[in-house]
């Protein structure tokens, strides 16, 4: 009985697979220095900017991609993937000039541009591939002294923060996808918020992986000058593709003294069909530092799209008094594999950090939970706490904790927890009693559980993320 | 650093085989070989991610490859006793069994076996074919293949189906040399159906020299038998004791280990656990007290393999000065282990700022009818508890002592052989009390 429903219920398609007729602009496949150049010459940068992308090609190809997470990677053939397109109407001055088609992939969505504009006040800095395609309430912003536009438009007018801040938080030689990225990244968006500044509304950006075969790699970098405070949002979701997807992105967070930066993502790309054929590929590096002292930092995610994620948001707890907050919600079906955490580095005094993720396997998915609580011998009376918990739904997924700490230091707390159980049987009856079919219990017994990770989005993302859980999970009873 | 035991094993296999069994001799060639592709483990490799073995690995040991027979009376080193404790009590001197004339070995009851592996291995082969390097041939692990190279002999106990061993017995390694020295052994353990048995392992250094010793230990625990195996280390700080206990377990059988460091210089202790039966009961316990430059690792992996198997974890530190340690908890529950529960605990204090602890539970999963937690935790005494002592007129160091003592408390409880129980309440009262310590060497009883 359980398994027709598990069949059944887990066999949800894809509700955003489409793919939009857009122009794009598409160089050849394959990566070299000359590709790497003409990137850079397409975009117009300067010569700083193409030194950068060199050193980091030339550090690149002397690597080798990782293969300690709990991953099962199929070969990638780097050498195949087109590293640049963009759509070929560029800047749009307003609605009207913007593609029609692009609009309505906006509207499939369930977020047309102009209606979130309106409704919800949220100035959207919309990413269709790898060129930023609008940038909205770029003027009322500009009168605080806000900088929020996409990243080629930063390197052109704002050089020097760009040149102060990027790549110092990740550098060029991090790891293998941040030095591809480095090498490659097409756009992203950037932001500045300058001293004393509260922001006054959500910043959000929307991702789409749009053209066949090309891999997408932004690059987000967010400064919150002293005393200032901004909460971001990163949402994506991703047109059905038979081909896997290589995405490999870098953020970068800088929070300056007193400073607050809460970033939440909420994470869709097309996860492959159920017999684990095609999907995205998402190894993104995103880090964050609290340089100055009382600053903090926040990461959400809701992670349900994917068929491979790779993914460790980080914080480094510079300053003193500094604090970082990781929540997590990561969802697994079907074949998708998910091996993500985070890092938290404590480094200067009194820094505090609290980690709470949430694993849902279903199908034949693996998820992971690897993360780093290191305290280092300065950090004095640090303080973390770590919980995290898998749910298992079926008897074919995975479940798995990678949690590391290391203390160097008398007088830092660090706690972890962890549990790993199935979806309570009592429960699902008790719903099932009262007239709830089983799909519609696991969906509330699931948001349930995620609920404390939730209650941390912002509200419209909230919505938006239940509903994703839902879609994503709906009765997967094991 | 792995050069010149490859050379060594290259001019001398002839002789280290001369002086060892043949069932020991058949798999030997196959570990160098497995050595010499591994080499010695470095910290870079997960499993060894908290062992620095680099320093005390390159020291110029000397090997006893020709069996001298070192003159040694076991009973001067030996002087303190378990005092109450009713035990067959056994000598290994280095790597090599001691025989003694222990009047009450004699009462052991009929087809216990209990001796030097060499030579029961010569004499019953039959009864080892089936179970010596099952399981340590089966790890990819550079230690246990040296060991498997290099071992010509070691502790060897069977106890038949059925035959319970009312007391425990209990092995003393003596560890006696003039010069720096490292010695190789190779135990074997065999459990029966429904046998039971207590092990107590006590390691004591003799001389001013440095001592490493690699013992791989193999233990098979047979349907419904039920195995206690408790490791006391109270060793000086030039000793580097790298020890790994593989244990099988079969259906309905319960294993206890218990593993106590009270003062070494290097440990690291491997204990894999393989429940290859269902209703499998096991039970990790450890507790490590650290100061000056001491180094311990715990790295333990239970594999549940079949389902209805419970595990449970429990391990605690007290790190002072400079002292470093580890801990791992690995857990895999395989796909068809339903209804397994796994806990795990962890819990370490650090007293200086200049020590470290690192830990790292991890939990690997495939089945979904399961429940499995972990929990760890680094920080300090209670303060609160601590002023609560003090404002009752207990002095702080008293206060503190009290605390860390009830903190290890736990650990203690899980030894089910009274007398030793209270022997190591003493032990632990004494080493934090600094007492320990302050001696170098093994000399527990002055």
């Amino acid at each position: 009985m359980s398994e027709a429903i598990l069949d059944q219920v887990t066999q949800g398609e894809y509700k955003y697979g489409f793919s939009s007729d857009i122009e794009t602009d598409i160089i050849p496949i394959g990566l070299s220095e000359e590709v790497v150049r003409l990137i850079s010459a397409k975009k117009n940068e300067p010569e700083w900017m193409l030194e950068f992308r060199l050193k980091a090609y030339r550090h690149w190809i002397t690597m080798e991609m990782p293969t300690w997470a709990h991953l099962n990677i199929p070969e990638i053939d780097y050498q195949s993937i087109a590293y640049y397109a963009a759509p070929r109407k560029n800047a749009p001055k307003s609605l009207d000039e913007v593609d029609p088609e692009l609009l309505k992939t906006f509207e499939k969505l369930g977020i047309p541009l102009h209606e979130r504009m309106a409704l919800s006040g949220i100035a959207v800095d919309a990413v269709m591939d790898s060129i930023s395609v609008k940038t909205t309430f770029k003027e009322s912003l500009n009168e605080m002294g806000i900088i929020f536009c996409s990243f080629s438009d930063a390197v052109e007018h704002h050089p020097d923060l760009v040149q102060k801040y990027m790549a110092s938080v990740v550098p060029y030689t991090d790891n293998f996808y941040a030095t591809l990225n480095s090498a490659v990244f097409s756009d992203g968006s950037f932001v500045y918020i300058p001293k004393g500044v509260r922001c006054p509304m959500e910043l959000s950006t929307y991702f789409r992986i749009n053209a066949m075969n090309t891999g997408q790699f932004e690059r987000t970098l967010i400064i919150a000058d002293d005393d200032s405070y901004v909460s971001y949002l990163e949402g994506c979701t991703a047109p059905m593709r038979d081909e896997n997807q290589l995405h490999a992105a870098i953020v970068e967070i800088v929070a300056l003294k007193n400073a607050q930066v809460k970033y939440s993502t909420v994470q869709n790309w097309y996860p492959g069909d159920k017999n684990g054929k095609g999907g995205i590929f998402n190894f993104v590096t995103k880090r964050g530092i609290c340089k100055g002292e009382n600053s903090k930092i926040s990461w959400t995610q809701v992670e349900t799209g994917s068929a491979i994620t790779w993914k460790y948001p980080s914080c480094i707890l510079l300053g003193d008094n500094s604090s970082a907050e990781f929540y997590s919600v990561a969802v697994t079906n079907h074949h998708q594999q998910a091996d993500t955490g985070t890092k938290m580095q404590h480094i200067g005094k009194n820094t505090r950090s609290h980690i709470l993720s949430k694993g849902i396997s279903a199908g034949q998915g693996q998820n992971s939970y690897r993360g780093l609580v290191k305290v280092n011998k300065n950090a004095e009376n640090s303080r973390n706490y770590s919980q995290c918990d898998s749910l298992l739904l079926g008897d074919k997924c995975g479940a798995h904790t990678f949690p590391y700490m290391e203390v160097n230091n008398d007088s830092s707390v660090v706690e972890h927890e962890a549990t790993t159980s199935k979806i309570n049987e009592d429960q699902i009856f008790y719903c099932n009693q009262r007239g709830i079919s089983t799909e519609d219990a696991v969906g509330l017994i699931v948001n349930g559980y995620a609920k404390e990770v939730l209650n941390q989005l912002p509200m419209e993302f909230a919505v938006e993320a239940q509903k994703l859980l839902q879609i994503t999970l709906e009765g997967s009873v094991g | 650093m792995e050069q010149q035991y490859i050379e060594l094993y290259k001019q001398h296999h002839e002789s280290i085989k001369e002086h060892s069994a043949t069932v020991m001799n058949t798999l030997r060639d196959g570990s160098f070989t497995l050595f010499e592709k591994l080499g010695f483990p470095t910290s870079k490799l997960e499993n060894y991610k908290y062992s620095d073995l680099k320093e005390p690995l390159s020291i110029d040991y000397g090997l006893n490859i020709n069996r001298v027979t070192i003159p040694v009376n076991p009973y001067e080193v030996f002087k303190c006793d378990v005092p109450g404790i009713h035990s067959f009590l056994f000598f290994v001197v280095n790597d090599a069994f001691y025989p003694v004339n222990e009047p009450n070995n004699k009462s052991l009851p009929n087809g216990v076996i209990i001796g030097s592996l060499k030579e029961i291995a010569t004499t019953h082969p039959e009864l080892l074919k089936d179970y010596y390097g099952k399981l340590s041939t089966t790890k990819n692990d550079g230690l246990v293949a040296f060991n498997g190279a290099f071992a010509q002999d070691g502790f060897f106990m069977y106890v038949p189906k059925g035959v319970v061993l009312d007391q425990p017995v209990q092995l003393i390694n003596i560890m006696r040399s003039d010069v720096d020295f490292m010695a190789n052994s190779h135990n074997l353990i065999i459990l029966e159906d429904g046998a039971h048995a207590q092990l107590l392992v006590c390691d004591h250094t003799m001389d001013e020299v440095r001592f490493l010793s690699n013992r791989v230990t193999e233990v098979f625990v047979g349907e419904n038998a039920s195995y206690e195996h408790y490791k006391l280390e109270n060793t000086h700080i030039k000793t580097t004791n790298l020890s790994t206990l593989l244990i099988d377990q079969k259906t309905s059988s319960t294993v206890l280990t218990n593993v106590i460091t009270l003062h070494n210089g290097v440990t690291r202790n491997s204990i894999e656990i393989d429940l290859d039966g269902e209703h499998c009961e096991t039970r990790l316990c450890g507790m490590v007290i650290a100061d000056k430059n001491q180094q311990v690792d715990n790295f333990t992996y239970i594999m549940h393999n079949k389902p209805n198997c419970n595990s449970n974890e429990l391990f605690k530190y007290v790190l002072d000065d400079n002292s470093k340690a580890g801990f791992t908890g690995k857990i895999l529950v395989a796909k068809d282990a339903q209804k397994t529960s796994a806990f795990q605990i962890n819990k370490n204090i650090l007293l200086k700022k200049t020590a470290k602890m690192s830990t790292k539970p991890q939990l690997e999963i495939y089945a979904d009818d399961v429940k499995c937690s972990h929990g760890a935790t680094i920080g300090q005494l209670d303060e609160t508890a601590k002023f609560y002592m003090q404002s009752r007129g207990i002095p702080e160091a008293e206060a503190k002592l009290l605390l860390m003592y009830a903190f290890t408390s736990d650990v203690i409880e899980n030894i089910r052989i009274t007398a030793l129980q209270d022997r190591i309440k003493i032990l632990v009262e004494k080493r934090l009390r600094g007492d320990l310590s302050k001696c170098e060497g093994c000399i527990i009883c002055q």
